[in-house]
């Protein structure tokens, strides 16, 4: 008697397995292509000549300058915190441990909205050392440090997040081995542990950058909206859109959507090539 | 490094430096925080007055512009936004950073003639072309099924005055009935979809987004749609009565002083008055002060009945405390 065929029981049928995969696919084709594609024929719909226009006029300009210096100082400032903070927290035992982890959590748990506000209710005129910076004439929200605070508070767990799984998955044990063969702390770090989490430390960079750059509510709160001066790229496209100016809104958009699609595809090679070198999660 | 590429490096920096060097002419610039709808006023004003000082000083000026609900912006001056002057939709918000942020003197309205508002409007209705929900007046605002787009009092000027003229309108109805009025504007907030937080936003919802049937509007942002969209979209809708809004402006002289610009704030709100100024108010369909002037620009806005804030609600103070504040009657009145 011909056995009869089954499935294995943690198998679905075809017909599922094929229903899945077109769901999935139309849902990426409703929520992700489509409003990329949008972006990018109203960004064009009247020509390259008007595109070219609105993302070099001055006040254009300035917003991409101020998006690119603010990521300038986020992202750097949090790989040295991230590696830091991951380093200490994989290789060593300390009270707290756990305790820190959440910390560094927090920033995802927290609306970025409030994320903005702390800072105006800390260094705001009525804030907490607000009068004290302005004896002081020294100006955080409203200006360029505040949005470079908020944007560096709303990155903050990127790096950090990325590097924790993979340190801990490689354990100690080179360390200490360099360390018995007389490496001194730096050396241990620069030869064998940096080496070890490249990859991981760049899928962070990556990460925190496209958020860096792309962070709106945070920002929105601490900026002030002055037009050439204070606006990043995504507040630029609020203010374009709301005068009325389709063609250009979606023109600086286009910028931010190529920057994300530049990030997705750089991401998706560090999967596909170094995915064994990455966090365990993504493997 | 060779010799020649040190020479061209040095060749560089010398030609930035020249480029960067400042001309004979000072170079100076001035913050203005203004409400939602006077992006394109401003806009076209700031170029108007930097030639006009540039004829008179000698000096460049630049006028940075922040717009944001009227609410909002008063919030953000008394939190440290370096504002020289402020141009907002009510006399309240000013009122309020003089009372808590101490930026400017409380008498601050009477510094400037006509109440320190270079320039009134009103509120009236914007609907879609042809009116399909047959909207004349406020009380078509209240019917079932009539979906109304406003933008919300906590942060918006506009909508302050929006929320005012249909009370006003509503006592003026019932003659005078307090309590008759709550019920027609609860009613009539039972109608609003969608509260955004700037008149601009609202702007865009009733236009771009296609939401609601009318559009309780600044009279200029009404204006500006149809140029913006052409009046075969939309129309505009005089209602039988409305408010006359009186939007101020004022130097905040902490930072004016702060920033050595006494001199420039002051004349950047003085010329808003002179003929030109009041021109460029016309052709963005606010209403001068000067009659000439909206003549000269071809614009005239028809007239309608208009009260003021204080003969119906006694003041800006005694209105926000009643309506607007933390359980005013706008907070028991609007559930959402």
């Amino acid at each position: 008697m011909a056995p009869k065929r089954t499935f294995a029981p943690i198998a679905e049928s075809p017909k599922i397995r094929i229903g899945l995969v077109l769901l999935s696919l139309i849902y990426i084709l409703f929520f992700l292509v489509l409003p990329v594609v949008v972006v990018f024929t109203e960004a064009f719909s009247r020509g390259f000549a008007h595109y070219l226009e609105a993302v070099t006029e001055p006040d254009a300009q300035a917003a991409i300058k101020l998006t690119l210096l603010v990521a300038a100082i986020a992202v750097p400032a949090n790989v040295v915190f991230g590696v830091a903070a991951s380093w200490a927290i994989a290789k060593f035992d300390f009270v707290g441990k756990s305790f820190l982890i959440t910390l560094i959590d927090l920033p995802f748990s927290v609306s970025p909205v409030i994320s903005g506000l702390i800072y105006v209710l800390m260094f705001g005129g009525q804030g907490l050392i607000g009068p004290w910076l302005d004896e002081h004439d020294i100006q955080i929200v409203y200006a360029v440090p505040g949005i470079v605070l908020a944007t560096v508070f709303v990155t903050f767990p990127f790096v950090a997040r990325e590097l924790i799984p993979l340190m801990q998955e490689q354990g100690a044990e080179e360390e200490e081995a360099a360390r018995s063969l007389g490496a001194s702390g730096w050396q241990t770090f620069w030869r064998v542990t940096l080496p070890n989490i490249k990859w991981g430390l760049l899928y962070g960079v990556l990460l925190c950058n496209a958020r860096a750059m792309g962070e709106f509510g945070a920002v929105s709160v601490v900026s002030g909206h002055i037009r050439g001066f204070t606006n990043t790229m995504p507040l630029h496209v609020e203010i374009l859109y709301n005068e009325y100016n389709l063609p250009a809104a979606f023109a600086v958009a286009s910028l931010l959507a190529f920057l994300a699609l530049v990030t997705l595809v750089a991401k998706g090679i560090l999967e596909l090539r170094y995915g064994h070198e990455l966090a365990p999660v993504h493997h | 490094m060779t010799l020649s590429s040190t020479r061209r490096a040095l060749a560089i920096v010398l030609g930035l430096s020249v480029l960067a060097s400042p001309s004979l002419a000072a170079q100076r610039t001035l913050l203005n925080a203004s409400y939602d709808p006077t992006r394109e006023l401003y806009q076209e004003y700031n170029a108007a007055f930097a030639k006009y000082w540039k004829g008179k000083s000698g000096d460049d000026v630049t006028v940075r512009q922040s717009h944001a609900g009227s609410g909002g912006q008063s919030r953000a001056v008394i939190d440290g936004l370096r504002a020289d002057v402020v141009t907002l939709a009510l006399a309240y918000d000013i009122d309020t950073i003089a009372a808590r942020a101490k930026s400017l003197p409380p008498e601050w309205q009477s510094r400037l003639p006509n109440n320190s508002a270079p320039y009134t409007s009103t509120i009236v209705f914007l609907v879609r072309k042809g009116n399909p929900k047959g909207i004349k007046d406020w009380p078509d605002l209240v019917k079932p099924g009539v979906a109304v787009i406003t933008p919300n009092p906590k942060t918006s000027g506009g909508a302050r005055w929006n929320y005012l003229a249909a009370w006003g309108y509503a006592l003026k109805a019932n003659n005078g009935n307090a309590a008759a009025a709550e019920r027609f504007v609860g009613q009539l907030y039972k109608n609003v979809p969608v509260l955004d937080s700037g008149a601009r936003g609202s702007t865009i919802t009733f236009t771009q987004r296609g939401l609601g049937d009318v559009y309780i509007a600044w009279e200029n942002e009404a204006y500006l749609a149809l140029d913006e969209f052409g009046a075969d979209k939309f129309e505009v809708v005089m209602p039988s009565v409305s408010i006359l809004a009186e939007p101020p402006v004022a130097v905040v002289d902490r930072v004016a002083e702060r920033n050595k610009n006494r001199d420039l704030a002051e004349e950047y709100l003085k010329y808003l008055y002179s003929a030109e100024g009041q021109a460029i108010i016309a052709r963005h369909y606010y209403r001068p002060r000067d009659a000439a002037a909206a003549s000269a620009a071809k614009v005239q806005l028809p007239d309608i009945e208009l009260f003021t804030i204080d003969e119906v609600f006694g003041g800006w103070k005694k209105a926000q405390a009643e309506h607007f504040n933390d359980k005013g009657i706008f907070d028991k009145i609007y559930k959402p």
